[in-house]
């Protein structure tokens, strides 16, 4: 690997030896795609065909007079097939997979989202798939667990460690040490060894072309911020990417969980617990103690619970290029709560994180100015979370006398 | 010097035996046994993990050993003194193994000067090649340490020629794909991977990954110079204590 992926010292290769040249072979296949401009034609004709693409660009009237502020664009990935942006970067790597001939993939799923992405691609491509899932996730996620299995996927509970999204990653690495000739590791988010951080971007690249072109279509000039949630960094890059070179403030926004002061939480910009440190094969900010043991974190959005952000939003955090901000469980809840009843549509939980720090902001500034927040997913498919984030009596009543029928 | 008590302990045995434990797996007592029982089976070096939270390259036993030992209040202060202790009570050489971050959180310089004022000779640090590791390497020659570092049978020639030129002591070979702690095939396949490690340095060769008795102990004579005892041991002491590790290493030369 000549390249090792550096972002102002964040990133990197911390690989064992018996997977270097894997990497090698993933690095060389990624570079010789993104070099050859039918690639790309190839992936945008998939997506269009198979993933709704372009996914709209939607003008939130009913949000925009609520706050009285500025106007409100929401850019619609949710509306990809499987629900979020995960299918992006899951297609895309599914054909990098083709181009090696391999035959097998695995992947980690925090929320499942990435998990029943992976395993849609798989089944679509023909391939033979496994993914790894944090037992507490598989608890949370049964829905996805469902689906994934549905696709073929076997789907394997991690119950190492604290038995979330890291922990499915360690078991996925373990897993392709042992199967790489015949497997692919597909990432689902921005993070992880080069070439990992540096592709997942690419594929979601996809996002800010579009939302750039159709904000200049609609409003006929840049928006003034761009909102979007950060669990590894993957939706937040994908459409700040389309920004980067433009006049336009980008806001990344992580779990607060129960707030920074309670250390349960997943912030690792904003939050004074995390510290640069080196795990999962990249360098970057962690959450850790001074011994360099990786803590546990929390976030009523399992696919924002992860100790890690991406290397290449290290570098925007220290370059200042991108402001930092972190959103409670209850402010999530709320924003989640008004933009369903205003506007009709559901984000999921994690997306819901962007949309808070922009409700919080959007009232303060000018009714000239627009905004674009990120809609990374849908929420209806996390309707057990939602419910229960919502303490919603009825639905707990539905539970129980579906409960008993199974027992009867 | 690492490398010359390997050669010289070469002269008077075909094969060197290493052994692996997780500080403060059980608890800080019973590695401090572990270590006194294993010199007295007759080890020639051990290799003292630092548990780490993320222990990507470990199998199911030695992960849960990390994830026990770190839950039984093991820290990285703790771990420094247990192996001092070693390291001033036993006459064998002492290896640290851990992942890089719990080097880089410490500071690798101060890092590699805590284990040189501990008389410890090395350490492995699997999940840092070469190429992210000049601190290290820096480090580790200031304070006269060998780096240990790993070749695979994925390796390719050149690349290991490359790793020698960074290695002192001796050269961890990988015996197969995978975490530790599954079953390795001691076959002609290996012998020819050991080959072409030996054409690619001067340093000893320690196997390592599914070594688990005398007949691999016995395939190995002649083809390796060092091998290697990880989660055979961890998985001994788990179901019949520690007496009958001393048992087993004894037998296995
Ligand atoms: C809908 C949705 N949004 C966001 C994320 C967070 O990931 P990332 O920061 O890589 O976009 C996830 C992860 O599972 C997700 O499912």
């Amino acid at each position: 690997m000549i390249d090792r992926g550096y972002y102002n010292g964040f990133g990197g290769a911390f690989i064992p030896e018996i997977l270097v040249a894997t990497f090698d072979e993933l690095e060389e296949t990624f570079r010789k795609a993104k070099n050859d401009p039918a690639f790309w034609r190839e992936y945008a004709a998939l997506m269009s065909n198979y993933s709704c693409r372009p996914t709209p660009l939607t003008f939130a009237e009913n949000l925009t007079r609520h706050f009285g502020g500025s106007r409100i664009y929401i850019k619609r990935e949710d509306l990809n097939h499987t629900g979020a942006h995960k299918a992006n970067n899951v297609m895309g790597q599914g054909l990098l997979v083709r181009r090696m001939g391999k035959t097998r993939v695995i992947a980690e799923t925090g929320a499942g989202q990435h998990g029943v992405a992976t395993a849609t691609m798989a089944a679509k491509f023909g391939f033979q798939c496994t993914i790894y899932m944090g037992e507490v996730d598989v608890e949370r996620q049964r829905p996805n667990v469902f689906w994934m299995e549905r696709l073929g996927a076997e789907v394997v509970p991690v119950r190492e460690g604290s038995r979330i999204l890291k922990d499915a990653i360690n078991e996925a690495f373990r897993d392709w040490v042992a199967n790489m000739d015949s497997t692919h590791y597909v990432l689902g988010t921005a993070c992880g060894p080069h070439p990992f951080p540096e592709m997942v971007s690419y594929f979601q690249s996809i996002i800010g072309q579009e939302a750039r072109r159709q904000i200049l279509e609609l409003e006929h000039k840049l928006p003034a911020r761009v909102y979007a949630c950060v669990g590894g960094g993957s939706n937040a890059l994908g459409i700040f990417s389309g920004f980067m070179k433009d006049p336009v403030e980008l806001v990344g926004v992580e779990a607060g969980g129960r707030g920074l002061d309670t250390g349960q939480h997943a912030s690792r910009l904003c939050a004074k617990d995390a510290s640069v440190g080196v795990a999962q094969g990249y360098k970057t900010y962690f959450l850790q103690d001074a011994d360099g043991q990786m803590r546990e974190t929390h976030s009523v959005a399992a696919g924002l619970d992860y100790i890690g952000v991406s290397p290449i939003l290290a570098q925007l955090k220290e370059s200042g290029r991108v402001r930092f901000e972190a959103a409670t469980d209850a402010e999530v809840v709320e924003a989640l709560s008004l933009t369903i009843r205003t506007e009709g549509v559901i984000p999921a939980l994690e997306s819901s994180h962007a949309f808070a720090q922009a409700f919080r902001e959007a009232p303060r500034m000018s009714s000239e100015d627009c905004i674009i927040i990120n809609q990374s997913g849908r929420g209806d498919k996390d309707i057990f979370t939602i419910a229960d984030a919502f303490g919603d009596p009825k639905w707990q009543e539905f539970i129980i006398g579906k409960a008993g029928k199974y027992h009867a | 010097m690492l490398e010359t008590y390997l050669k010289n302990r070469l002269k008077e045995r075909r094969i060197l035996l290493m052994t692996h434990i997780v500080m403060g797996y059980p608890s800080f007592d019973d590695s401090h046994k572990l270590i006194e029982t294993m010199v007295a089976a007759g080890v020639d070096l051990m290799e003292l993990q630092i548990p780490f939270s993320e222990p990507v390259a470990d199998g199911p036993v030695i992960l849960h050993a990390n994830q026990k030992a770190l839950s039984a209040g093991a820290t990285v202060q703790k771990c420094l003194e247990l192996a001092k202790t070693a390291a001033a009570s036993f006459n064998i050489p002492f290896l640290f193994m851990s992942y890089y971050n719990i080097l880089f959180k410490y500071g690798v310089e101060r890092f590699a000067g805590e284990m040189a004022g501990r008389g410890l000779h090395g350490a492995i640090v699997p999940d840092l090649p070469p190429e992210e590791g000049s601190d290290y390497l820096n480090a580790m020659r200031t304070h006269r340490l060998s780096p240990i570092f790993i070749f695979s049978p994925t390796t390719s020639d050149a690349r290991m020629k490359m790793l020698a030129s960074h290695a002192r002591g001796f050269v961890y070979c990988v015996a197969r794909k995978g975490v530790t702690g599954l079953d390795t095939r001691f076959s002609g396949q290996l012998e020819t991977y050991l080959e072409r490690c030996r054409q690619a340095t001067s340093l000893p060769l320690a196997l390592g990954f599914g070594v688990k008795d005398r007949t691999d102990i016995d395939f190995l004579k002649g083809k390796a110079d060092i091998a290697v005892i990880g989660t055979q041991t961890i998985r001994l002491m788990e179901q019949r204590g520690v007496a009958a590790v001393g048992d087993f290493i004894a037998g296995l030369r």
